[in-house]
């Protein structure tokens, strides 16, 4: 008997995935070289104004030049650490939360209709609200952020804890085990693959909002450098902040996977000892 | 009616080359019932996937009533042994049925007629409106079946198609099989890898050997046209045949492949 | 690379093990509301539902008709007075409407581009493997930094609204496009070219509509995200436009008209969500009967 549930199984199998990795990385390798050549010969060969679309080389210059001063890390930091905070406050409140009351569901019938109603309201319509309450206070960036990321985590919770194998569930209770090891044995391991993917979708919506924040509300960081550069006609630096955004968005998504890979690892591993 | 004549199946996968199907050569008349059996792992799926012009043989040839088969052609309809695969999900029973029936350019009432026609054969009439999912393992199988039916394939292909389906169910299904070959006339070839299945089903069985596969026996099976679960399964006939078929089957498995018998 | 990612999946089929978004059109907690909703009489029914949005709405209101509470905070009934005032004028059709607009077709587009481009792409191995990394990357780009960049290239008109719309939602539906077009069974595949079902045709009835529940599931995501994009275009720099009025109202002091404006922002994010959910129940009636078939249910 296997105390962790799989989550649903997938309808329609998956074909088994080309993974030749040597054979993929040459023909993506050929699609960035060519989007590199285009972006460099557009602007030169006049295909595109020069002035709105400065070639690659350019943009890739003033990125590097920025890299080593000081305001560029300070801009990148402001906005990390808004988008962590943010991000882990969210995930604390979800998680505490999704188990009480995805566990409890006569609580959980009163709360349905506030969720429902809650849940789709866009987190950018708090924005005039946080500038009264917190001015460019990085407070600001974090309402926006938590608030974001809290119904993606929430959601995926529920959906965890309902997905917990009654079965499961009676089988820990006719062993005799408590409330408390239950949720440690039976539900936590259901819902852990659950989590990790709101976990996901809330890291890279964080970063939006994160930036979002600095963008509007002129907070510090990576969206309020962006503004001076566009006030101040610096299209090639406009340019080379949107690229960093980009590197910075692949970073923080392949870092997100790579620790769901790890976690979940870790849970499929005890998953194979319980069914032995 | 259906020719194959020295079928040869490489795949190909990068340095080491796999010679599934070697050298098959059998033919199939019109309104034959054909069996082909063999050793699991012998290159069924292979065999049948190039006589439905899925997948191109390596050498060697396919014929259907004459023409070469170089893709699909308009003559055939295969039923899968992957019936919950092979059903569109998102559509009702009738509209699965009806499907190739548009694709031909059917006038609408042939196609209603068709429909209700190849349903009743197969004991569905009461669910067309059902989705696939909402029906039993046995019924969505029925359903393809039905499909193949109504499509009017001068040769109907079979692979494996009771294998995933439950004892019951599968005798049930074996007898339909037989009733619509005799009621439609058409040329059956079923795939299996159940020797009293492939018994009790032909009117011929061929063994097919270990992989590289070639035909290893050819075996008439000279039982009654009206053929039942209980009595055809204890006919001494029956079981000579199927106990001819298995020791050619376990002869197979270890590897030598003499000439056919 | 190859979980099913951000806010969408990847381009490489994910483990197994895990769900991904593609199960959230199914698994609603709306849909599982529950053992205690079904077997409740209507009187506590009507409690579970209106409970605590009184009880919220009652203890916000006590709080701010107390003489001493911010001026931040008007009272429900004064929200309520200048959300009338404000969205049932004309207000509505210069503000509201052509921001719905532009909402829309960016949506609109951001659909089309992204389904044809995902069909393209999910059906072809070796453009796809082309393009994966230039699409991994795209796809990261916090679409919101793109409106000082499109200011800059489009002023501050329609079209750069539009465009960081488009650029923003293209992504999520065309990886789940992707995605979905992958994922098509081979055997149905095999039993639709046995029966001569190809060309456009196998398009409608197979790729799209087997690939279909990981499209919705990327334009719900997209809708989402344009929602959130048409309000920070429309804050950032603009001349009319909703967000535009939240962020007047707001530098001046207008407070119980900016919270009208955010009540409002609510109502429309609400709206689209629960429209989506009709449309989404209809496309994927057949898929949610499916999954339940094999789960048992």
């Amino acid at each position: 008997m296997s105390t962790a549930t799989a989550p649903p199984p997938r309808v329609g199998p998956r074909r088994p995935g080309h993974r030749a990795g040597a054979h993929r990385l040459p023909s993506g390798l050929l699609g960035i070289a060519v989007l590199v050549l285009l972006w460099e010969a557009a602007p030169r060969i006049g295909v595109v104004p020069e002035r709105y679309f400065p070639p690659v080389s350019e943009v890739l210059t003033t990125l590097a030049e920025r890299a080593t001063t000081a305001p560029f890390w300070e801009a990148l930091g402001h906005t990390l650490y808004g988008w962590a905070l943010g991000l882990s406050l969210a995930f604390v409140a979800a998680v505490v939360l999704g188990f009480v009351l995805g566990s409890t569901p006569r609580l959980r019938a009163f709360t349905t209709s506030t969720v429902d109603f809650l849940r789709p309201i866009p987190s950018v319509a708090l924005i005039p609200l946080a500038v009264l309450l917190y001015g460019t206070d990085i407070r600001s960036t974090l309402l926006l952020v938590t608030y974001a990321c809290f119904w993606l985590i929430y959601i995926q919770v529920l959906y965890g804890v309902a997905d917990v194998d009654p079965v499961a569930e009676q089988t820990a209770r006719s062993y005799g085990l408590g409330r408390l090891a239950r949720v440690r044995h039976v539900v936590w391991p259901t819902t852990l693959p659950y989590l990790m993917t709101g976990l996901r979708l809330a890291a890279s919506v964080g970063l939006i909002l994160s930036i979002t924040a600095q963008l509007i509300i002129g907070s510090p960081g990576i969206g309020q450098q962006i503004t001076t550069a566009q006030q101040g006609g610096a299209i090639a630096l406009v340019y080379a902040w949107i690229v960093a955004t980009g590197i910075l968005g692949v970073v923080i998504n392949l870092g997100v996977r790579a620790l769901e890979r790890r976690v979940l690892r870790w849970h499929t591993s005890v998953r194979g000892e319980a069914d032995a | 009616m259906l020719e194959v004549t020295g079928l040869q199946k490489i795949y190909n996968g990068g340095a080491t080359a796999v010679e599934a199907v070697r050298d098959l050569t059998f033919s199939l008349a019109e309104g034959e019932l054909v069996c082909l059996v063999g050793p699991s792992g012998c290159g069924k799926t292979t065999l049948l996937k190039c006589i439905a012009g899925l997948m191109a043989p390596t050498d060697g040839t396919v014929e259907l009533a004459g023409r070469p088969v170089l893709s699909p052609p308009p003559g055939m309809a295969v039923v899968f042994q992957e019936y919950g695969r092979s059903l569109f999900a998102w559509m009702s029973v009738r509209d699965n049925v009806e499907l190739p029936l548009k694709e031909k350019k059917l006038p609408k009432e042939r196609r209603t007629a068709l429909v209700s026609e190849s349903l009743e054969a197969v004991g569905l009439t009461d669910f067309a409106d059902a989705y696939p999912w909402q029906l039993s393992g046995g019924m969505q199988q029925r359903v393809a079946i039905a499909r193949a039916i109504a499509y009017e394939p001068q040769v109907l292909l079979m692979d494996e198609p009771f294998a995933a389906v439950d004892a019951q169910t599968r005798a049930d299904l074996e007898d339909l099989v037989r009733q619509i070959w005799q009621r439609l006339g058409v040329t059956v070839l079923f795939v299996t890898h159940d020797i009293d299945e492939a018994v009790y089903l032909g009117e011929r069985v061929l063994v097919l050997s270990n992989s590289p596969t070639v035909v290893q026996d050819d075996i008439t099976v000279d039982l009654p046209a009206e053929r039942d679960q209980l009595t055809t399964r204890q006919d001494e006939r029956f079981t000579h045949l199927r106990a001819r078929v298995y020791a050619q089957i376990q002869q197979a498995k270890r590897g030598s492949a003499p000439p056919a018998a | 690379m190859s979980r099913p990612t951000a806010h969408e999946p990847a381009l490489e089929p994910s483990t197994p093990a895990a769900p991904t978004e593609q199960e959230a059109p199914v698994a609603r907690p709306s849909r599982r509301r529950g053992r205690a909703d079904r077997t409740a009489g209507p009187a506590l029914r009507v409690a579970h539902v209106l409970l605590l949005p009184t009880l919220l709405i009652g203890v916000y209101w006590a709080f701010t008709a107390q003489p001493g509470a911010g001026f931040y905070t008007p009272t429900p009934a004064a929200i309520a007075t200048a959300f009338v005032d404000l969205w049932f004028s004309e207000r509505f059709f210069v503000d509201v409407l052509p921001s719905l607009g532009r909402l829309l077709t960016g949506f609109a587009l951001a659909a089309l581009l992204g389904v044809g481009l995902g069909v393209l792409l999910g059906s072809n191995a070796r453009v796809r493997a082309t393009c994966e990394p230039v699409l991994e990357f795209l796809r990261a780009i916090p679409p919101p930094v793109l409106v000082p960049l499109m200011i800059m290239l489009a002023g501050i008109d329609d079209t750069m609204k539009i465009a960081v719309i488009v650029f923003g939602c293209l992504w999520p539906v065309l990886l789940n496009t992707v995605e979905g077009v992958r994922a098509v069974d081979p055997v149905l595949a095999d039993t639709a070219r046995c029966y001569g079902i190809t060309g456009t045709t196998r398009l409608r009835v197979l790729v799209l509509r087997s690939a279909s529940p990981q499209i919705m599931a990327g334009l719900r995501l997209a809708l989402a995200l344009a929602i959130i994009l048409m309000v920070i275009s429309e804050m950032f720099a603009s001349s009319s436009g909703l967000g535009f009025a939240i962020v007047q109202f707001q530098r001046t002091f207008a407070i119980p008209e900016m919270w009208a404006g955010m009540v409002l922002l609510g109502v429309i994010g609400f709206a689209l969500s629960s429209l989506f959910e009709l449309v989404e129940g209809r496309v994927l009636g057949w898929y949610r009967g499916l999954r339940a078939a094999h789960r048992g249910e």
